[in-house]
């Protein structure tokens, strides 16, 4: 019955969290991933199934997955210092030192490689969520003004209302120069209106 | 008029969108991801319930996955760690899905619907044995039980929580457990294998709490080989170690009996030994003699009998109980083109219960496994379906005479990659599906035009998806302008050629090649690389290209090597040959023949080089370039590095005049007790590079980029930092790295990084190298640039020296002159594991670079070349900011919209390949894993077109409009004018 007892001491062992020794050679890393709710669920980028997030040690020595509530354990691990990772689309996490000692089994060493900040227990939780699209502008008028048909479409307004103005303003006699000269141009052909033929 | 040119050309600036990230609503427009799984070894079917029909499967990539029946495609699925190879699969209480993995060591279950992984259990046994996995019937408690054994002991696991009830030890030394039986009905298993191979052992162990029930042996006088097969709960069939004579034991109610019969007497002209085909089916067991497949039955006390000998390649299926007790298994046997499907009753032979023939794809080869399940027709007869795994991995279902859906499986595993030009359009060749007329393209862009202003209905935006999506464009099987249309020609593991669509990612061929195809003179052939052989340009134009498949016959590297030449355009196999010699090396040599065809340089496990083709006008163009040729080997398991140069014909043979004997010019030597070569990197041979120099800004200065194509990056590690992260401490690793020239073995920079260790991805091109290692002191990954640059050359920016020509420019780069170069080297670090990383490359080389880099997490995230600059400092100049030098950070960052993949994952990443597309501004980037994943990159934006959102149709209303609004104003100009006159 020795190993039944055992194999029940490492079942409750599982759900707190603590590195422990397993049967014999090599020692069990146990964690949690954790996701707090709201994040991730805004804007375009879906997040990603529970179910398809990876737990990765050593840069992928070993390889598992979670169970429904957030925990995962790695068996059979040598003593000392080893990176876990956590692989899920949509949420960026840093990788987790974790010291595995053989002298005072059961102790845990967790640290967050990005920011150096230490772990009490081994909960990982993402650092941001991850947006992979750009986003698209929502309709404003403010945009439709700024854009170049907008900026065309002020520019020919301007012309229509303005000009008449400054025309009324200027002198008769510029402005039946003016006239003179227009009516020897005649129409405005489209050639003159391109680049090329403005420039002539 | 000037406004108006202003306004055009702002018009045309504002429209350049940046598109190094994407919109949602862009996906799939220039990249494609497919998804595979690799070899199925095992399947089982759940098909009990009413819902969707579906199969779980674990294939030889260590992928469990769920596929819908209907249709083939994938549920869900999960991808074990690299040395978490499933030992085996089944269903438990019709709702989870247990794997055993690892050698026995970890057995998880995984919800049937969504693939959640329900819980995970680690088994230690004693000492290391086969793994079996056993559902039974046996309630513990109103658990489901079921019994593994694995590592010398016999674990009963509850399926609800995967507790483990009870274990038992298998202790005796020389036991090897071959069988977990479970009569039916019964609550205990039988435990049978072989001790000392020459003695059978029966255990009986009560399967509600393990106790040992009952534990008999019988001795035999000869020795048992490897494989049983099951022939009745109590009975089991082996061969004895010469192969000759088959072995019928029972176990009946705890007594043995072991039965000999020798082969020749059952099979007359029996040639050479048998090996046994494992499988459970009742009172028929399959042999294996030679090529034939004989089927035999036990009738009744020890009576054998033959049943049927088959001269076509077989596959047998395992057995499937069918309601009354009765036993169906299947049969699927080649006949030219087509299989026969058969599905018969175990105790009768001549009853078939299916007898379909299918007409089969020549280019999927043989069956290699059958897995059947059944369904009960409307009038109450059996149906069957069949999914059936052939020579190139692919996955078939078969059902009523008809294949109902097939998987690409073969893809999975790509050992190489190379890209072909599709043909030139041509007059009279319309390849375009539909061509599209004026008023459709118009008013495609007015679709468009709504979409920009946000006046699109739902159904509209759905329409303008799918015009996007399904253009024809971008799938036309000829080239186009851009050069973003090519083919991608991949070769599996399997031996069989891909050509892919770099549009749509469709097959445009396929072809198993008979070349690398399983024959009496070679047993295991493999695939190993895969080259360009014929690109055709100006007067060669109007034959196809080919490509150069490579391989052996077996995996050491002096195995004799096989060639196949393969039209690139049709997939047929042109030539094929087997060599006389190995391949340990493949130079593609940069010179061509009258034909294009490319030189190669095969070089065999006896350093003798061999030149392809062999023709003489090969001959004389090699002749040319003689003294030119140079290449080295790295032999890691030595440490060490040669370089070779080409001496003479080869003296052994006189007559084959395409050999040369190769003569060592150098050798680098590593100390085996403090350096290991973990990775060794060379520039992509075809890479451009714009200009050598490079002007830094700061101090008005030139720097002269040291560009060789002999250049290799070479990383070593201490052997003891070789193994995992985790294994040593800081002090007792390092990392060193060299650059070394390849044609004088002269290092030109070596540097050591303390405290580091591997695994280390590196790329090299122009005049840099990136790598990637680990830093024990810090515990992050780091990556490290090394710049390397010409100081021979550095005192040519004095202009009066150029205009007078004093410079030494034009002088030929020759690794013999003495070089003096200087580099510049500088670390970050970076958050994640790397798999793979790669380099944006661009036609011309203008184009900034970006980095590729294959995370653990199988994305492929793009980072500017920039961030890895060795002359970023904390505080740059106004200068070097305005040279575009980023302020320097600890450590690289993480831009999620610069992740390429978006929010695909590429499973199982293995390798980014990079291929220039004509636009300079474009790279075409390819990752392959398990999944295939495309994609069109701009690593400076596209400056040099026009981007999709670009609205034609707008620009050209505008213009029209304009055009209008000035014509009506002029007329109404006229009138009032003409008013005015009256007045």
């Amino acid at each position: 019955m020795a190993p039944i007892a055992r194999l029940l001491l490492l079942v409750l062992l599982s759900t707190a969290l603590t590195i422990s020794s397993g049967s014999g050679d090599g020692y069990t890393i146990n964690g949690r991933v954790k996701i707090p709710q709201g994040l991730g669920t805004k804007g375009f980028a879906l997040p990603g199934k529970m179910s398809n997030i990876k737990v990765i040690l050593n840069g992928g020595q070993i390889v598992t997955y979670l169970r429904p509530d957030g925990y995962f354990s790695f068996q059979n691990i040598p003593a000392g210092t080893h990176l876990v990772e956590v692989a899920a689309i949509g949420y960026f996490f840093s990788p987790v030192r974790v010291d595995v000692s053989a002298r005072n089994p059961g102790k845990v060493q967790a640290a967050l490689t990005e920011n150096r900040k230490g772990l009490s227990e081994l909960v990982l939780e993402p650092l941001r969520d991850e947006q992979y699209y750009e986003i698209r502008e929502p309709f404003s008028i403010m945009n439709v003004v700024k854009s170049p048909m907008g900026l065309m479409m002020g520019f020919m307004l301007l012309v229509v209302f303005i000009m008449p103005k400054l025309v009324e303003n200027m002198d008769p006699e510029e402005m039946k120069r003016a006239q003179e000269e227009m009516r020897n141009q005649g129409v405005p052909s489209l050639a003159s209106l391109l680049p090329g033929g403005g420039r002539n | 008029m000037a406004i108006t040119y202003a306004v055009l050309l702002f018009l045309i600036f504002y429209s350049f969108q940046p598109t190094l990230s994407l919109y949602e609503d862009q996906v799939g427009l220039t990249d494609w991801h497919q998804q595979y799984i690799g070899k199925v070894k095992q399947a089982v079917f759940h098909t009990h319930k009413t819902g969707r029909k579906r199969v779980v499967v674990s294939t030889e990539d260590n992928v469990i996955a769920t596929l819908d029946l209907r249709h083939g495609e994938i549920f869900w699925r999960h991808v074990l760690g690299h040395n978490d190879v499933v030992d085996g699969i089944d269903i438990a209480l019709g709702k989870y899905v247990i794997t055993l993995s690892s050698e026995g060591r970890i057995l998880r279950a995984w919800n049937l619907p969504d693939g959640q992984m329900v819980w995970e259990s680690s088994l230690h046994g004693p000492k290391h044995s086969k793994s079996l996995l056993l559902m039974t019937n046996v309630i513990i408690e109103k658990d489901n039980v079921v019994v593994i054994f694995s590592n010398g002991r016999l674990h009963a696991v509850s399926c609800i929580d995967g507790e483990v009830l009870w274990n038992k030890d298998f202790e005796a030394e020389s036991l090897e457990v071959q069988k977990v039986i479970q009569p039916p009905g019964s609550n205990f298993v039988y435990v049978v294998g072989f001790a000392a191979s020459s003695q059978f052992e029966m255990y009986q162990i009560n399967a509600t709490n393990g106790e040992l029930l009952k534990h008999e042996s019988e001795a035999f006088s000869g020795r048992f080989s490897g494989e049983v097969s099951l022939v009745s709960s109590e009975t089991l069939v082996a061969l004895d170690s010469t192969g000759l004579i088959l072995l019928r034991i029972s176990f009946h109610e705890g007594k043995i009996s072991i039965q000999q019969t020798p082969i020749s007497d059952l099979v007359e002209d029996s040639p050479g030994p048998a090996v046994i085909i494992p499988s459970s089916i009742m009172g028929l067991f399959t042999i294996k003699i030679n090529a034939v497949t004989i089927f035999i039955r036990v009738i009744g006390k020890g009576k054998l009998e033959v049943v049927e000998k088959a001269n076509h390649e077989t596959a047998v299926g395992d057995a499937l109980s069918l309601s009354e007790g009765q036993q169906a298994f299947a049969l699927v046997q080649h006949a030219g083109r087509d299989i026969h499907l058969t599905v018969k009753l175990a105790h009768d032979w001549g009853g078939d219960l299916l007898k379909e023939s299918i007409k089969m794809d020549q280019q999927r080869g043989l069956v290699h496994k059958v897995f059947i399940n059944n369904y009960v027709r409307t009038d109450g007869s059996y149906g069957f379906r069949a999914l059936i795994v052939m020579e190139d991995h692919s996955l078939l279902l078969l059902q009523q005479g008809t294949i109902v859906w097939s998987r690409e499986d073969g893809l999975a595993s790509i050992i190489d990659v190379t890209t072909s030009e599709l043909p030139v359009e041509r007059a009279g060749v319309s390849v375009a599906k539909v061509e599209l007329n004026l008023f459709e393209w118009l008013k495609g862009h007015m679709l468009k035009l709504k979409g920009t202003l946000m006046l699109a209905t739902p159904e509209d935006i759905a329409a303008i998806q799918y015009m996007r999506l399904k253009s024809s464009e971008k799938s036309k099987m000829t080239r186009d302008h851009n050069g973003f249309r090519k083919l991608l020609i991949a070769l599996t593991r399997a031996g069989k050629l891909f050509a892919l669509h770099t549009g749509d990612g469709r097959i445009v061929w396929s072809r198993l090649l008979q070349s690398l195809h399983k024959s009496e003179a070679c047993q295991h052939p493999i695939g190993l690389n895969l080259s360009p052989w014929q690109v055709p340009h100006h007067h060669a134009l109007d034959e196809n290209p080919s490509v150069l498949v490579v391989g052996r016959c077996g995996p050491s590297s002096d195995a004799l090597g096989i060639l196949s030449f393969i039209d690139s355009y049709t997939g047929k196999e042109l030539s094929s040959s087997r060599l006389v010699h190995s391949v340990a090396q493949v130079i593609p040599l940069p010179y061509t023949d009258s034909t294009e065809q490319r030189l190669h340089l095969l070089i065999d496990a006896d350093k003798h080089a061999h030149l392809y083709p062999e023709t003489p006008e090969a001959i004389s163009i090699f002749r040319r370039e003689f003294s030119n040729i140079y290449w080295y080997s790295v032999e890691d398991e030595n440490g060490i590095i040669k370089g070779y140069a080409l001496k003479s014909k080869c003296n052994g043979n006189v007559d084959d005049k395409f050999c040369f004997d190769a003569r060592e010019l150098w050798s680098i030597v590593l100390p085996s007790e403090s350096e290991k070569i973990i990775a060794t990197v060379t520039r992509k041979m075809n890479e451009a590079v714009h200009t050598q120099a490079k002007l830094i800004a700061a101090d008005q200065d030139v720097m002269y980029k040291y560009v060789s194509r002999n250049l290799l990056f070479v990383a070593t590690v201490a052997p003891k930092a070789s193994g995992e992260i985790g294994s040593v401490t800081p002090e007792e690793s390092w990392l060193v790295v060299y650059l070394i020239d390849t044609v004088t073995g002269c290092v030109l920079h070596r540097m050591t990084h303390h405290g580091s260790q591997g695994p280390v991805e590196a790329v090299f091109s122009e005049n840099w190298v990136v790598y990637h290692y680990f830093n024990l002191r810090a515990h992050r990954y780091e990556m490290s640039v090394i710049e390397i640059y010409d100081q021979s050359r550095a005192d040519n920016k004095d202009v009066w020296k150029l205009v007078v020509g004093k410079h030494n420019l034009t002088s030929p780069i020759s690794s013999y002159s003495r070089s003096e170069v200087v580099t510049k080297s500088q670390s970050y670090f970076f958050t994640h594991s790397l798999k793979a990383i790669a380099v944006t490359s661009t036609a011309k080389g203008i184009t900034s670079k970006q980095l590729l880099m294959g995370t653990i997490g199988d994305q492929v995230l793009a980072l500017d070349k920039r961030f890895l600059d060795p002359r970023r400092s904390v505080n740059p100049t106004q200068a070097e900011r305005e040279e575009g030098i980023i302020p320097l950070t600890d450590s690289l960052p993480i831009i999620p919209q610069s992740y390429i993949t978006h929010n695909i994952r590429v499973e199982g990443l293995r390798g980014i390949i990079t291929v220039a597309a004509k636009l300079e501004s474009t790279t075409l980037v390819f990752a392959h894993g398990l999944d295939l994943f495309f994609t069109h990159f701009a690593p400076s934006r596209t400056y040099d077109s026009l981007t999709e959102d670009f609205s034609c149709a707008l620009l050209l209303i505008t213009i029209v409009a304009l055009v209008a609004a000035i014509f009506v104003t002029w007329l109404l100009s006229q009138r009032k004018e003409l008013q005015d006159k009256w007045r």
